[in-house]
């Protein structure tokens, strides 16, 4: 028991303290592609510690709730990093593990967001907000069809089931629809953690941002505990991407050599799709807001498609 | 316990009966004649919910007064769990509201004796027809309950729309109510006795086709007082019309009226029915909610934005009454019951956040004297505990943890993917795209809510009324507060209404639901699903508190200073910078433009002297209804064709109409013959 404690809180602390380190090579490897030197993988470190000891500016308009969103929106993300399996599927924690509840807590953290934007009462953050909300509401069925097309075939909604499942089928990769399922899965984490084609991350331009947008009136301490925690996010959905799709190298048993093949596993495929997401976000450009929801519909065709092949494959 | 039931039950009736006769005595004292009757309300309830854990507990009543009514087997009364379970959902959402309208109401100083009267008439009402257990009874409470809730619509009848409003509602009411009788009195003359209780037994001798037409007409009258898609369109006008405690009972709970008969004919009068009921009722479930929240995110008015929210969720709410229906088809029992448990379960948070929102946004209306959101904001500082109360309501609705929202809605999700058991292909993909509907609607739901409660508490206000804005009384906060903690109370311990709920439709199904579950958590299916309510909201907590309190170890600069919102350098901030609640929908009307055929026109006044001066800006963007363009307006042509044909036999000539008083005559006796 100790040890699996001692486990769920390695994987945890691995997930959020990683995180800024995931972001800081996905930017590196960018500029380099695009020609430039860029700031080193620990950069994002620098800047939290910076903007933790720099003061708040707030604008007068706000309320508590702007206040409050920050707390919300970073616990929303340490829970969720309780939730995924990052090296081993089994944690001391089985009951956190359900996939449409940690989608639940990544929507309730986007909920304040979306809330903590309108209260600085800009058009930048309505802007922010409105735009955030449209795009995770129609990425929601996507998500859910392809959690159901995974379930399917894991039989269960369970994280860690799922995982365990695909481990001791290592067949069922080649399956189409796991394949489809995947696409569509690739496409709305893409959605979700407001990166290009859907949205862009290292923009100011007034009026194609979504995600700055709507955090444009933070500063200080709010502002790195959202930016740590947008980091966060992105770990998780890289993480989900290769823990369920390609879950070679999750540890199934809580052995210290396991573990450590799980570690070097997770890193080897976080390289590998922050690489890929390096590349896609130098060579594509951002979508016209408008263009979005035909992105999202066929990625939701995709996943749809991966159900049916289960339906009529079985 | 039958002695306590009866008992319970013939004081509940006293409280209502007291509370009517106190609105006639002390019509003339104000003051008193509203704490009276909504006094009376509010014990009543506290009785309703008492015989409710009764009967949740087993205990049963019957009640037959055949001397009342001396045809058709004249009153017949009984409590069952499903029975007990719908009077909870009436005393949760009643208590709260009567608690409320004791101070409300003072802002209708002349209206407080019908007001009251009527409600001390409706809420019995609503009991009775939960409680009725023969034909005669059941409709004459049901139209007692819809004319009641009728005149409570009348409030404010000086006012041209709400009469339009109560006249659909009326309209649609008796529509509903036709198809009911023709089913009930089919069922009758099919089964041989007007009992309903009797009907299941004997339902398996009925031929098909005659089951299906009732099945088909009674959902058709059960579902247009759901409010169910295509049958709402009186939901969205009359509930906003209403005094605001009324439209929280009438969406909170008498629409839930409209689920509880549709349970009992589609699970228990008609007996098993095939399996295209199931569909049906799954696929009106899907575009209910779908459409609902749809149309509920480009209201402007703060009233129809939750009414259209209600259509929402009796569309989830009726996904899984038909999950349940297509489970039991496929003789998958405890499937059905799972789904069935997920229905419910919705019916009575709906009951408990819907009341609160409307509460809550009652107490707006009355404090800035408009519906429009485009004229609130920034109410949040002058009404911090309804604003807080408000945003624990909007998180519930939108089905986020740690409220009660979320597990129903789980429940929901995990019912349909279980579908899988079901071996038709065309079924999966129904439920497919059901879940997808599912997901859809709880995302927009939340983009709903972002928009109801950020345009209308946050920021600067947008009208002046806002700056005249005060906290609401004691007793309307007392019942908002209430509520909140229901919304949370069931958010994180589940149990407290699985373990009862469970037992009811184990009872009702005979299956028990394939759930299992405890204070700590619940599994769906055994390892297909579990979660931990409880402990999620622990660790939430405990992180958001480990977060601050690490903050503080690391050092960190905690100085904050004020200063204006960023705005490109304009020289002074205004509420004309604020997104509005159109500009917030806008995004969604640009993607689903087919279904809200909507009318954009702008008018741009420009200065005399140059083009680029901007005098006054006129926008104007509205949405047409579907379903009332191309179900509702073809209908009403015809009618009105038909009448001004029929009008030509209205001459006016004395002689005419005896002519046609014989036609008639002679046409019966020859029927007759």
């Amino acid at each position: 028991m100790t040890l699996e404690v001692a486990i769920t809180v390695l994987q945890w602390l691995v997930a959020v303290l990683g995180a800024p380190l995931l972001v800081g090579i996905v930017r590196k490897t960018k500029a380099r592609l695009q020609g430039r030197r860029g700031a080193g993988v620990w950069q994002p470190y620098r800047n939290l510690r910076k903007l933790l000891v720099k003061e708040v500016v707030i604008s007068g308009t706000t309320s508590w709730v702007f206040r409050l969103t920050p707390y919300v929106v970073i616990s929303t993300m340490l829970l969720s990093a309780l939730m995924v399996p990052v090296l081993t599927t089994s944690g001391a924690l089985p009951f956190l593990g359900n996939i449409i509840m940690l989608m639940s807590v990544f929507l309730l953290g986007t909920f304040f967001l979306a809330l903590a934007a309108l209260d600085a009462g800009s058009s930048f953050g309505g802007m922010g907000s409105s735009r955030e909300m449209a795009i995770a509401a129609l990425a929601e069925p996507t998500v859910m069809i392809a959690i159901f097309a995974i379930a399917l075939r894991a039989g269960s909604t369970d994280l860690n089931e799922m995982v365990r499942r695909s481990v001791s089928d290592p067949l069922l990769l080649l399956n189409p629809g796991h394949l489809l399922a995947f696409l569509s899965f690739v496409i709305v984490a893409l959605a979700e953690t407001g990166r290009l084609p859907v949205d862009n991350p290292s923009t100011h331009l007034e009026l194609t941002m979504i995600h700055e947008a709507m955090i444009l009136e933070y500063s200080g301490r709010y502002l790195a505990l959202i930016e740590w925690a947008s980091s966060i996010k992105l770990f998780l959905f890289l993480t989900l991407l290769g823990n369920i799709f390609f879950p070679w190298g999750v540890a199934v048993t809580p052995e210290p050599v396991a573990l450590v093949i799980g570690v070097v596993a997770l890193a080897i495929k976080l390289g590998v799709l922050a690489l890929g997401l390096a590349i896609l976000e130098t060579s594509v450009a951002k979508l016209r807001l408008f263009l979005v929801p035909e992105l999202l519909s066929g990625s939701f065709l995709l996943a749809l498609l991966a159900v049916i092949s289960f339906f009529f494959l079985r | 316990m039958l002695e306590s039931a009866t008992i319970l039950f013939s004081s509940t009736l006293l409280f209502f009966a007291s509370g009517a006769i106190g609105a006639l005595v002390c019509a003339r004292h104000h003051d008193l004649c509203r704490r009276v009757t909504h006094g009376f309300v509010f014990g009543g309830s506290v009785l309703i919910f008492g015989l409710s854990i009764l009967g949740l507990l087993g205990g049963t009543f019957e009640l037959v007064l055949p001397g009342i009514l001396p045809f058709a087997g004249g009153l017949a009364l009984g409590l069952d769990r499903l029975s007990a379970f719908f009077l909870l959902i009436i005393a949760t959402g009643v208590a709260p509201s009567a608690l409320y309208a004791i101070s409300y109401t003072r802002h209708y100083p002349q209206k407080q004796s019908s007001m009251g009267f009527m409600l001390n008439i409706f809420v019995p009402a609503m009991m009775l027809v939960v409680l009725a257990r023969n034909v005669l009874t059941f409709l004459l409470f049901w139209e007692a309950m819809s004319l009641a809730s009728y005149f409570l619509v009348m409030t404010e009848s000086e006012h041209e729309e709400t009469c339009k409003a109560g006249w659909l509602y009326l309209v649609m009411m008796h529509a509903g109510l036709a198809c009911l009788l023709i089913g009930f009195l089919a069922m009758s003359q099919a089964s041989g006795t007007f009992d309903m209780s009797e009907w299941a037994r004997s339902a398996s001798g009925i031929d098909m086709g005659m089951r299906n037409l009732v099945f088909l007409v009674m959902a058709a009258g059960f579902l247009s007082k759901a409010g169910a898609i295509p049958f709402h369109v009186w939901l969205p006008r009359a509930h906003p019309a209403a005094p605001s405690h009324v439209s929280a009972v009438m969406s909170g709970v008498m629409i839930k009226l409209g689920v509880y008969g549709l349970i009992r004919i589609a699970f228990e009068w008609l007996g098993q029915g095939p399996a295209w009921w199931g569909a049906v009722i799954l696929m009106v479930g899907a575009v209910s909610a779908l459409l609902g929240v749809l149309y509920a995110l480009v209201q402007h008015d703060l009233k129809s934005l939750l009414a259209f929210s209600s259509v929402e969720n009796i569309g989830i709410i009726l996904l899984g009454v038909g999950a349940g229906l297509l489970f039991r088809a496929y003789n998958l029992g405890s499937l059905a019951s799972l789904a069935l448990v997920a229905g419910l379960y919705h019916c009575l948070n709906h009951a408990i956040f819907k009341t609160l929102l409307f509460l809550g946004a009652g107490a707006v209306v009355e404090e800035t004297h408009t519906r429009n959101m485009e004229e609130m904001g920034g109410l949040l500082k002058r009404m911090p505990h309804t604003g807080g109360y408000f945003l624990i309501g909007s998180l519930a609705i939108a089905g986020l943890p740690p409220f009660n929202g979320f597990i129903s809605e789980w429940l929901t999700f995990q019912a349909l993917m279980l579908s899988f058991n079901i071996p038709v292909q065309f079924l999966n993909l129904l439920f497919a795209l059901s879940i997808a509907a599912l997901a859809m609607t709880a995302g927009l739901a939340a983009a709903c809510f972002v928009k109801a409660f950020g345009i209308t508490f946050l920021a600067l206000p947008r009208g002046e009324t806002v700056d005249q804005a005060h906290e609401a009384s004691r007793t309307m906060r007392a019942s908002m507060g209430l509520l909140s903690v229901a919304c949370l109370a069931l958010g994180v311990l589940p149990a407290l209404v699985l373990r009862p709920l469970s037992n009811t439709i184990a009872e009702f199904i005979g299956d028990r639901p394939e759930l299992s579950f405890n204070w700590n958590n619940i599994s769906a299916a055994d390892v297909f699903a579990v979660i931990a309510p409880f402990w999620m909201a622990m660790i939430l907590v405990v992180l958001i508190l480990t977060v601050w309190v690490g903050l503080h170890a690391f050092g960190t600069n905690f100085h904050r200073r004020y200063y204006e919102t960023w705005g490109c350098g304009r020289a002074l901030q205004t509420a004309a910078f604020e997104y509005t609640a159109a500009a917030f929908a806008y995004p969604f009307k640009r993607v689903f433009a087919l279904l809200y055929r909507s009318i954009e026109e702008t008018e741009i006044e420009a200065h005399p002297e140059s083009r680029f001066f901007v005098k006054t800006i006129t926008y104007r963007h509205e949405t047409r209804s579907i379903i009332e363009d191309s179900v509702y307006a073809p209908i009403a042509a015809t009618v009105r064709r038909l009448a001004a044909k029929a009008r030509k036999l209205q001459s006016g000539n004395v002689h005419s109409y005896l002519f046609y008083i014989l036609v008639a005559l002679l046409a019966l006796v020859l029927f007759a013959k």
